[in-house]
Parts: structure tokens; C-alpha cells; sequence
């Protein structure tokens, strides 16, 4: 049964992996950038690039949010770090409309770190657009979206775990490369992307599904919990509801003394500054400092806070953020925060980025594999529609989409600022240039069909550094861009991809078309399934 | 139609392998559903361990029934391994826990 147990998994294999590959494939591109989300976020507004954090930061926004919304609900004040050179300010109005709809939407500004001045960034959704794309997709209704998401990561899991079943030699494969052999190369550049980072791959699957097990398996909880996952949730993380009324008029302390303790109290520096009820007798101000991340923190909160009285100065209470938490939901948060990349340092970032790459690899190649195994059973004749069509989406899912990439990049740097809707412009270039990729890769689903996108998607991304010295004031070769990392880092990334690109490109074109081959050297039974 | 013709129908590849995917897609949820149900409940630890550890396990339990739907020697083999185990889950679900029972 043994034999017979690996071919029914090397078909499952293969048909829970092309099913949804196109989808998977587009998932792992916009996730992968979602590990770089921030900085996306901050290259795509070069309006603040320029802020440069200061030990005043923390009293510039307290005067900013005093002049801009003195008598607000709460304030929020987000304080620069590495990866944001600029403080963010949101406010929730003390009317009743804003809590229309039962959503609190607040307002929110921008503040450059060394001046103080309110900024405004040219409307973008940045890296925002990436990271939701990876998730719900766009103009698809958000439950539909999350649903069919989730339909293709449980594929993908499918799809590992007969994988590694099919895979009986794991090990000894995983150093077997076989290049310039069409089938077999892309065989063992499949094997070598998915052993490599296996156990990425089966963590960002399997956690993505317990990210949304509220939606996906609600059983449970509803069961254990008179009022579902509501009730799951208030027991988990028990929500402290700030005063329902806001008091009379009292002028608050100056908010550096406070920082200056917060930061010498636990050592580290201050992230967030929140209020309740500012500039009124009954003000509650919470300086949260930064502290070293364990991977199993739980995913909100818990991050060392001092609560002071916000009239008089007062600490009312220490909170070191070391709640110990129980077994199971260290297994969860370690999940989800290795998903989200909670406590990465840029190293650990640069890492899981990189496997995100592998991980694209691995599905690209996966579905390559397909094309090539049936294209050689061909043995010279021309290929059928099915076979086509897959090749066709295939070109438009990964250079299609890549191109479409660079294309929604450029279109920040190209739409005028004053342009209204602009943010949705830079999406709907994104999505007009996949549609163009998808019909011309329809139209010539062949050799022809990738050299061309190869080539365009080279020139694209190689542009974006050239455009960003037209248009800007922090590219590569100014202070401004190395000083923030981000910034230097995005076009050195342009610029491989344009490289891989090219190299890609070179390869296609050297190599010469597949016209009836003999049959397959016979190195070892057939038992890759594709 | 006759029995002949039925039993040709259920020895057709095409019919085995819609059947297997319809017991790994359909069983194998309603597996996981009725699993995470009857370990939320049935867990010996506080409602909230008991209700994460039954969802971590949700989605191992899901995957183990598709590829054994597909691994199985028979489409019908493929149904009963994944239907019985349900119905025994569902029955614990359906008891609703130690404290139920006292």
C-alpha cells in the first residue's frame, strides 16, 4: 500500500496545488511585502521623509494635539521609531456622531518629529493596499474574500503535507539540483524552495487559519461561551472601559516629566502616549514604553505602562506588562506573531522575507513543473487549450503581477499630488496593468508571452530608482534616503528585482524552444506526480 | 436504475474521486466542527485554554481528513472513517461536558 499511499498524495498534490496556485500565488507576493508594510507605507509619502525624531518629540505632540483637539474624547500619540521617522496623532471627537454606527472613527494627523509641523502626505494607501490585498483582496465584498482566502490556504496545507508524503527521499533531494534540464530543474528548484523553508511555509499556513478561526471555526467558542466569541474574547483580553463622561475643565501637566519617568521606570524608550478625557478633572494619561518582545506575548497590549493622573501628575498605577500567560495561548500567540512578524528585528525581517520569496519560488515553480511535465508529454505537438490557458495564467500570476507591482509604485511617484481620489488611481493602475499582463499573456501563452513580460517588468522596476530622482528629494543618492533605511533599502530592492528580472530574461531567451525531445533519461521512477 | 448500472456508476473514477472530495471538503469540516465542539467542552482546563487548544487543534484535524479521503482504499471507506468519528464527537458536544452531566 505503500506506493500506492504516495500516488494518491502526489495527486492531491498536484490538483489542491494548481487549483488554487494562481490564487496562492498572489498571496505570497502582497504578503511578502507586508513584512515591509511600514516601510512601504513611508516611501509611498515622501511629504515625510524629511522628520527626523528629537528628544522633544513627546512635548511637540502634546502641544500639537493641544491646539488641534484640546477638548477630544482621547487622544493617541504614536512616537517615532525605527522603522517611522514620524510621530502619528489620532483623536476621537467628543460628539455623538462619532459614534455613529456603532464604529468610533476617529481623526488623525501626522506630525514631523523635529518640528512639530502637521503634515500632509499625498493620498496613498501604501503598503496597507498590499498587506489587505494578501487577505480580503479588493472590490470583493470582505467576508467573500476572507472565505475564499482562506479556502486556498487550507489547500495549501493540503498541499504541504501531500507534498512531503509524496516526497519519500526529503532529505537527500533537497541537495539534488539538476539545472538546464527543463522538467527535472524545475522539479528540484520546487523541492529545494519548499524543504528549505518548510517549516515557514506549514507556520505562515496553518497560522493564517488560526487568524481567522473566529470566522473559520466559531464552534467551539460558541459552544464554551454564552455569548460566542464575544464572551471568548472579553474572557481573553478584558477590556477596561474608560470613564463614560468627561469632567470639567482642568488644564493638564506637561507631558516630558512623565515620559522621562515612564522611560527610566522600565528602561526603555516611549512608544505611545494615550488619554482619556484630556484637559479635563478626571484625565487619565498612559505613557507604554517598548520592551523586549517574547515571540508568545500576547498580540495586544501588555506592553510596560505607568497611568498617571492627568491633572495633577500623579502615577495612579505600574503595569510592568509581564502578565504570564497560560500554555495553549503561548502556542497560538507564538503562531500568529511569527504570521505577523510581531517581534522581528530587521534581521529576523530581512529572513522572513526572504522565505516569503521562497516561498513565492515554491508555488511558481510548482505550477511551472505542471506546464513543463505536459509540455514534454507533448513531445513537439502543438499544446491543447487547457495546457494554454495554464500557461497563459501562470505568465499574468507572476510577472503580471510583479510588473503590476512596479507599475502601482510608479504611480505614486507619477499621479499629481492634488489629484482627487488619488489614492484609488494608484489601485486601479495596479489593477489595469495585470489586466493588460492577463491578456497578453492569453493572447501568447508561450516562450514569446514570458520573454516580453521578463522584459517589461525589468525595465519597470529598474525605472522606479531613476523615477524616485526625478521626483524626489530621497533617493539613493541623497542623505536622506540612507539615513532612513527604509528608504535606501526600497530602490536597492527595485533594483534586484530588475536584476532578477533581467537574469530571468537572459535565461529564457538562450535557452532554445522545446521541439520533440526523446524520451526522459530514466534516472529514477517517476514519483513527483506532476 | 438498475443495480448493475449503479454499481458501474460507483466503480467510475470520476464518480470515487467527487465523492472523496466531497466527504474531505464537507466530512472532513463537519469533523473539525464537531472535534473543536466536544474539546472545548470536554477539555479539564479553564473555558478559554480549553476553547484555544481545541481551535489550534481544528485545522490538524481537518487536514488528516482530507488526505485520508484520499488515501483510502474506497470512496465509501473514505465517508465511514470520516463520519464516524463525527457522529461520536457530536454526541460529546451534544452531552455538553463534565458539568453538564453532574
Amino acid at each position: 500500500m505503500k506506493a500506492g499511499l504516495r500516488q494518491s498524495m502526489a495527486w492531491l498534490h498536484t490538483w489542491s496545488g494548481l487549483l488554487l496556485g494562481w490564487l496562492l500565488l498572489a498571496m505570497f507576493v502582497t504578503g511578502t511585502s507586508a513584512y515591509f508594510r511600514e516601510e512601504i507605507s513611508l516611501w509611498m509619502a515622501p511629504e515625510l521623509h524629511h522628520s527626523q525624531p528629537s528628544p522633544d518629540t513627546p512635548a511637540l505632540a502634546w502641544a500639537a494635539l493641544n491646539a488641534k483637539a484640546p477638548d477630544a474624547k482621547s487622544w493617541d500619540i504614536q512616537l517615532p521609531e525605527a522603522r517611522s521617522p514620524v510621530a502619528q496623532l489620532r483623536w476621537q471627537p467628543d460628539t455623538p456622531q462619532a459614534e455613529e454606527g456603532g464604529r468610533r472613527r476617529g481623526e488623525q494627523a501626522v506630525m514631523d518629529a523635529g518640528t512639530g509641523e502637521l503634515l500632509s502626505p499625498r493620498a496613498s494607501r501604501g503598503g496597507d493596499f498590499l498587506y489587505r490585498f494578501h487577505f480580503e483582496l479588493y472590490g470583493v465584498p470582505r467576508i467573500w474574500a476572507r472565505w475564499l482566502i482562506c479556502v486556498a490556504t487550507m489547500f495549501m496545507l493540503v498541499a504541504i503535507v501531500s507534498g512531503v508524503i509524496t516526497h519519500k527521499k526529503i532529505f537527500k533531494d533537497f541537495f539534488t539540483f539538476r539545472p538546464g534540464k527543463g522538467q527535472r530543474s524545475w522539479l528540484d528548484s520546487h523541492n529545494a524552495t519548499a524543504v528549505l523553508a518548510l517549516p515557514f511555509h506549514f507556520m505562515i499556513t496553518y497560522s493564517g487559519l488560526l487568524i481567522f478561526m473566529v470566522m473559520l471555526m466559531p464552534w467551539g467558542m460558541n459552544a464554551a461561551y454564552e455569548d460566542g466569541w464575544r464572551g471568548f474574547f472579553q474572557d481573553v483580553f478584558p477590556r477596561e472601559e474608560p470613564a463614560a463622561e468627561g469632567g470639567a475643565a482642568m488644564p493638564m501637566v506637561d507631558i516630558a516629566p512623565l515620559v522621562a519617568r515612564a522611560r527610566e521606570t522600565f528602561d526603555q524608550p516611549v512608544r505611545r502616549i494615550s488619554v482619556d478625557w484630556p484637559n479635563r478633572d478626571n484625565a487619565v494619561i498612559r505613557v507604554s514604553t517598548a520592551k523586549d518582545p517574547h515571540i508568545t506575548d500576547q498580540r495586544r497590549g501588555g506592553n510596560p505602562t505607568l497611568v498617571f493622573n492627568g491633572g495633577t501628575g500623579e502615577l495612579l498605577e505600574t503595569r510592568p506588562g509581564d502578565e504570564a500567560v497560560p500554555g495553549a495561548f503561548r502556542v497560538y500567540n507564538l503562531l500568529v506573531n511569527l504570521h505577523l512578524a510581531r517581534f522581528a528585528d530587521p534581521t529576523v525581517r530581512w529572513l522572513f522575507f526572504l522565505f516569503g520569496v521562497g516561498g513565492t519560488a515554491m508555488v511558481a515553480t510548482g505550477m511551472l513543473l505542471w506546464v513543463s511535465k505536459r509540455t514534454q508529454q507533448l513531445r513537439g505537438k502543438a499544446p491543447g487549450a487547457a495546457l494554454r490557458l495554464v500557461n497563459g495564467l501562470n505568465i499574468a500570476s507572476l510577472t503580471g503581477l510583479l510588473g503590476a507591482l512596479a507599475a502601482y509604485f510608479a504611480a505614486n511617484r507619477l499621479l499629481p499630488v492634488e489629484l482627487a481620489a488619488r489614492e484609488s488611481w494608484e489601485i486601479r493602475v495596479f489593477f489595469l496593468t495585470w489586466l493588460l499582463a492577463l491578456g497578453h499573456a492569453l493572447l501568447r501563452p508561450g516562450r514569446r508571452g514570458w520573454i516580453e513580460q521578463l522584459a517589461a517588468i525589468t525595465v519597470l522596476w529598474a525605472a522606479l530608482p531613476l523615477l524616485n530622482v526625478a521626483t524626489t528629494d530621497s533617493h539613493l543618492f541623497s542623505a536622506t534616503a540612507w539615513r532612513t533605511g527604509a528608504l535606501a533599502g526600497f530602490d536597492v530592492v527595485c533594483l534586484l528585482m530588475a536584476a532578477t528580472g533581467g537574469y530571468a530574461l537572459w535565461r529564457v531567451v538562450r535557452k532554445q524552444p522545446v521541439r520533440g525531445r526523446g524520451p526522459l533519461p530514466q534516472r529514477r521512477t517517476v514519483e513527483d506526480g506532476a | 436504475m438498475s443495480k448493475h448500472s449503479l454499481q458501474r456508476l460507483t466503480a467510475s473514477p470520476a464518480v470515487g474521486v467527487a465523492s472523496r472530495t466531497l466527504a474531505a471538503v464537507f466530512g472532513g469540516y463537519a469533523l473539525a466542527a464537531c472535534a473543536t465542539t466536544a474539546l472545548a467542552l470536554w477539555l479539564p482546563a479553564a473555558p478559554a485554554t480549553a476553547v484555544i487548544t481545541a481551535n489550534l487543534l481544528s485545522f490538524l484535524i481537518y487536514t488528516v481528513a482530507v488526505l485520508w479521503a484520499f488515501a483510502t482504499r474506497s470512496a465509501a471507506r473514505a465517508w465511514v472513517g470520516i463520519l464516524m468519528p463525527a457522529l461520536v464527537l457530536a454526541a460529546l458536544a451534544w452531552l455538553g461536558g463534565p458539568e453538564a452531566l453532574l
